[in-house]
Order: C-alpha cells, then sequence, then structure tokens
C-alpha cells in the first residue's frame, strides 16, 4: 500500500519576522486563486534524503495557504530500490548495464503504485525516477503532470536514460537544479533550486552557550580560527585534499580544521574513506575528525555558526545544500566550482571559489587575512540565499508553476 | 492633501526560470545565441538578474557581464556589457541590438578570443511571469507611503524596474502615478532618479521614503 502522510502544522506567519511581512503577503497573493485546488506529491521514501526534507516543511506551507496538497509515498520491494539505486547512480554517470529484468522490476512497481495512488490532483509532482513511470496512468487532458529531477542529467547513461526518457517526455514540465543537470527534451524545463528552511534545527538561531557546549564536546577551541567542511566520509567531498589545503594555511595561520560528517559505520566505502582521512590527518591535534549521527541537525548547525570559514572542496557535487546552509549563516564560505555550487557561491560577490587545493588554501589565507571582507561575503551570501534557496522561495516557485500550468491551460 | 482619480494598484511578480536549449561555450557562441535567444530570454539575463541579485552593488549588473568576467576572463568586454543600462532602453529589441553590438565588435577586434573556450558554459534561460494583485490600493500620497513600505522585494521590483519596459517609457510605475495622479512631478522625477545599480532594492526604497517623507512635511 502506499502512504499518505500526515504533518505537523508550521505557521506560516513565523517566517514573516525573517523575511518581512511583504513576502508572506506575497505568496497569499500567490496562492488565493490557487485556494482550495488539488495538489499531489509522489516520491518514494518518507524519511532520510533531501527530496523528504524539503516536502516535509514545504507541504504544511502550502497548507497553511490553504492549498488542498497531499504527499504520497509510493511502495516497492528490496529488488525495487536496488534497480532504483543502480538507475539513480547509472544517470550521475557511473558505469552500469541494465538488464531487461531491472526494467520489468521498476516497471511492475510503477505499475502496482498507479493502482494505489489516487493520481487524481488536479497538478501530480513527480519526485526522482523512481514513480516515473506512473504517468501512464493519466488520463488525457485530465490534469497537470510535472517531473522534479533532483539529480544532475548532465552525463547519464544512455540506456537508463533512453528508458526513462520516453515517459520523462509526457509530463507537462520538467524541473532541474541548475541548467546544465537538463536534458534536450520536447516538454518545458524549469528551474527549480533545492531549498533550506531558515526554522529548522539545522538553520535557526541557537543560543551562544550551546554553540559553546558543542565545541567544548568536540575540544575545538573558540579563540582560534576554526575551519569547517560539513559532508560525509566521500571521496567526492575530498576530505583529504581539505586535509592537505588546511597545512598550507597552517604555515601561516595558528588555525583549526574541524572535518564532520554522518556515521561511516553502515557505509562500507565512508569507513574507508575516514581511515584515509585520519592516516592523512596524522594526529594533528588542531584536527578534529567528527563522526555524527545520521540526524545530528543541532550539532551541525553549531558548528557551522562556531566556524571562521566553511569549506566545501567536493570535487563532484549535485546542488551541495551545505553552502546554503553556510551562507545563511553569514559565514564566508570557500568552495569548489562543481555542480550547484557556482549557483550560490558567486565568484567574490557571495563567496570565494577555488578549483585546486593550492587555491583553496589561498582563499582561505586571503579571507583570515582580510576579515572585514569576509564578513561583507557572509552577508551578502545570506541575501543570496534568502532571495533564491529557501523553503518560502520554493513554495512560490511552485505557486507559480501552478499559476503558469493552469492559466497555459 | 491630493486625492488621485486613478488609484495606484499594488501588483507583485513572481518569475519561473525556463531552460532554454540554447548555450554558448566561446564569445562567439555568446553572439549567435543573443542574436537568436527569445525576448523573454534577455530580459531574464538583465532586468530580472538586477531583481534577483540586487542585494550586489558592485559589478554585477547583468548575466552577460558576469559570465565574460568569470568564465573568459575578459574583463574589458565585461566592463562595456556592463555599462548598458536598463535605464536606456524602451524595448528588449534596442537592448539586445546594442548587446550584440558590443560582442560583435570585440569579436571583430579581438578574434583570436571569440573562440577561446570559457570555463563553464553560458545558458540561455527564459522568465515566465506571473503576476496577482496585491489587493491594496492607494490614492493619497500616504496611503501610497503605507503600501511601499510594505511591499516585497518582487513587488518593488515589478514597479520600479520591470515597470519601464511595460510602460515603454523612460520612467517608473510610482513615477508615473506620483505625477500624473498626484500632480507631483518634481517628486515623481527624484524617484526616478534613484540608482538601481549603485543601490540594493532596500536602499533604493528606503531612499523613495525618504522623499515621499520630505514631500508630506512641504504639504
Amino acid at each position: 500500500m502506499s502512504e499518505t502522510l500526515a504533518l505537523a502544522r508550521i505557521p506560516l506567519d513565523d517566517y514573516a519576522e525573517l523575511l518581512g511581512a511583504g513576502e508572506i503577503e506575497e505568496l497569499r497573493a500567490l496562492a488565493k486563486p490557487l485556494r482550495g485546488r488539488t495538489i499531489e506529491m509522489i516520491n518514494s521514501t518518507a524519511i532520510g534524503g533531501g527530496v523528504a526534507e524539503i516536502l516535509n516543511r514545504l507541504v504544511p506551507l502550502a497548507e497553511e495557504l490553504e492549498l488542498n496538497i497531499k504527499w504520497n509515498v509510493m511502495t516497492g520491494g528490496e529488488d525495487f530500490f536496488d534497480v532504483t539505486k543502480s538507475f539513480h547512480n547509472a544517470l550521475h554517470g557511473a558505469p552500469y548495464h541494465a538488464s531487461p529484468k531491472d526494467f520489468e522490476i521498476f516497471l511492475a512497481y510503477n505499475e502496482r503504485n498507479r493502482g494505489t495512488l489516487p493520481l487524481d490532483a488536479e497538478f501530480v509532482v513527480i519526485h526522482d525516477p523512481q514513480p516515473a513511470a506512473l504517468i501512464e496512468a493519466r488520463k488525457p487532458g485530465s490534469n497537470f503532470w510535472v517531473w522534479r529531477c533532483h539529480i544532475d542529467l548532465s552525463h547519464p547513461n544512455r540506456a537508463v536514460w533512453d528508458f526513462l526518457e520516453k515517459f520523462v517526455s509526457r509530463y507537462d514540465g520538467a524541473m532541474f537544479s541548475a541548467p546544465e543537470f537538463s536534458r534536450q527534451l520536447p516538454i518545458p524545463q524549469y528551474l527549480f533550486y533545492p531549498a533550506i528552511d531558515p526554522l529548522s534545527e539545522k538553520n535557526q538561531e541557537l543560543e551562544p552557550e550551546f554553540i559553546a557546549q558543542v565545541l567544548a564536546r568536540f575540544r575545538i577551541d573558540s579563540q582560534r580560527p576554526i575551519l569547517t567542511q560539513i559532508s560525509r566520509f566521500d571521496r567526492l567531498k575530498d576530505p583529504v585534499g581539505v586535509i592537505r589545503a588546511y597545512r598550507i594555511v597552517k604555515r601561516y595561520f595558528d588555525c583549526q580544521l574541524v572535518l564532520a560528517g554522518g556515521s561511516a559505520s553502515d557505509d562500507p566505502e565512508g569507513a574507508i574513506v575516514l581511515k584515509e582521512v585520519l592516516r592523512e590527518a596524522d594526529n594533528d591535534p588542531d584536527i578534529r575528525v567528527i563522526e555524527l549521527p545520521a540526524w545530528a541537525p543541532l550539532e551541525v548547525n553549531a558548528l557551522q555558526r562556531a566556524s571562521t570559514i566553511v569549506i566545501q572542496k567536493s570535487l563532484r557535487e549535485g546542488f551541495g545544500l551545505t553552502v546554503s546552509e553556510a551562507l545563511w549563516k553569514r559565514k564566508p564560505v570557500v568552495a569548489s566550482a562543481v555542480g550547484g555550487i557556482p549557483i550560490q557561491i558567486i565568484h567574490k560577490h557571495t563567496g570565494l571559489l577555488a578549483h585546486s587545493v593550492e587555491g583553496t588554501a589561498y582563499q582561505i589565507r586571503f579571507l583570515l587575512s582580510h576579515p572585514e571582507i569576509a564578513v561583507k561575503l557572509g552577508e551578502h551570501g545570506h541575501q543570496h540565499v534568502k532571495e533564491s534557496f529557501l523553503i518560502t522561495q520554493k513554495l512560490k516557485r511552485y505557486l507559480t508553476l501552478f499559476l503558469t500550468l493552469a492559466r497555459g491551460s | 492633501m491630493n486625492t488621485a482619480e486613478t488609484p495606484f494598484e499594488f501588483v507583485t511578480v513572481s518569475y519561473l526560470t525556463r531552460i532554454g536549449n540554447q548555450s554558448a561555450g566561446t564569445l562567439a557562441e555568446l553572439l549567435t545565441g543573443l542574436e537568436n535567444c527569445s525576448d523573454a530570454s534577455i530580459f531574464h539575463h538583465t532586468y530580472q538578474t538586477l531583481g534577483s541579485h540586487h542585494f550586489l552593488t558592485e559589478g554585477f549588473s547583468n548575466d552577460f557581464a558576469q559570465w565574460v568576467l568569470s568564465d573568459t576572463n575578459r574583463n574589458d568586454l565585461a566592463e562595456q556589457l556592463a555599462a548598458l543600462d536598463i535605464r536606456d532602453y524602451v524595448s528588449i529589441a534596442a537592448l539586445r541590438r546594442d548587446l550584440c553590438r558590443v560582442v560583435s565588435d570585440f569579436c571583430a577586434a579581438f578574434p583570436h578570443f571569440a573562440g577561446q573556450s570559457a570555463l563553464e558554459r553560458f545558458y540561455f534561460c527564459e522568465s515566465v511571469e506571473v503576476t496577482v494583485p496585491l489587493g491594496r490600493k492607494a490614492r493619497t500620497l500616504d496611503e501610497f507611503r503605507e503600501g511601499l513600505a510594505h511591499l516585497s522585494h518582487a513587488s518593488f521590483y515589478f514597479h520600479f524596474i520591470s515597470s519601464r519596459l511595460r510602460l515603454q517609457l523612460q520612467t517608473n510605475d510610482f513615477s508615473h502615478w506620483l505625477a500624473d495622479g498626484l500632480g507631483l512631478a518634481t517628486l515623481a522625477d527624484s524617484v526616478n532618479h534613484v540608482d538601481i545599480y549603485t543601490n540594493t532594492l532596500d536602499s533604493s526604497r528606503a531612499k523613495l521614503l525618504r522623499l515621499i517623507d520630505r514631500e508630506r512635511r512641504k504639504t
């Protein structure tokens, strides 16, 4: 059986203090023509992952605007999720040989869910490839279907994409996180940024005492500069490269490095990378390698807020929302120019971009030498996130999309 | 206090960004894109950029200039593109002509730069506009001030910046109404002279409010 999720209320007016009453008034004005109209969001998981995190906040906020919105989760067996995980990696460009059986499993579960999900809302929003074939249930001219793709499709596995494209082409529109992630399709494609919630535990304001407690717990000195990268222990996040950049900076500044990410205990590759990181750290007392629980929003928040500079030295990246999280906290960010990061970091305006270990080290040294520039970048970064990467902006984009679809018809 | 016969109706705007099928990896390809992209695309990368990056007041006036600077490292061309002031235009066609002329002249003068690959490609996008009334009207200067003070960024941008294209005049909705509705031509002119390139939307609004307050004190 598919699952319809009931979520706790999030008062929209709580955002007025942060964003201004005018922004909330604007959301209400945009939503007015859509009041009572039905929307169905469908993805493949209720917990874990960025999509579920966003829907958990977005759906209650849409309800505040009197939209009749439901979030349904499709179901599948282990075999289905094995196949869709392989599809996911293949669409990101990983090598993969899809077998006919894989496609059969994918189609069978989509067919089964077509029998249990309502799929009759005026606007049906399908998230990611797993439920993409639900479009088969659409009756001609009955309602609007849009596909939200959170994956970088710039270099997809040809066989998997050719298979999916047949379904995607039948939607009324597709949404991607960056222009370069999109494909040549016969339907309109829109830019939809991922978003952070300024009132969530990961981004809300914290008491200084709590931040001090977190620093004390991890034996971090608040009196010396703190360089931080928050990310799982994954080679594509280049934690070893971060340590090498730190060592260059350390020649000039008495700083500390914090590498904090989700536990590697249930991820064999993560455990290997963690070992590599510890080897590279070589017991340096000023490097803190912190394994956090899978969900530790308050600790992440505190570490980001305590940082002098936040680093995101990824070799590849989807959108990289940890950058938005840091910018929202007015932190100067030094990050690699990959994936969606340059959308968030406008070089020399909202942060600094780098392309190598040496470049990363140089930009960090520059900011430590020019704290006034670091403050200005942090302030601009905060404004950039406020303008484009908050959950309220995402809601606004959805409202605009629904109005555009409805008016077009 | 003057009362306008026709009230000022506050409206807000929201834009969807539609990803186009064109992109450019060199200055020569940028020129081709500029020549062939839709009006909505020129609007998106010039007018709309000014709204979405309103908090930046240094060197970031349109996407074309920013890409030329950051991805092709041609500071001279970037400066020329950034210097095109949207307040001088009342049509996209005229703005496109000048964008094309600047890039074309540069490519002709420096042909060896025209084909050099950029660090990242430029993707042509379009703005899809949706406007809705805020349900707020003003007939007097006091009511107008009250409405202006509480506008969202998007609504302020719509009335103060993108309105020039809609009106096909070198003015904005606020100045237009202040002059025509309330007969305050001097105030309208002062409002129209607030520099949107060296101010953020917030500081522009603050200047407008100060100008209005000065006018209210006079009366």
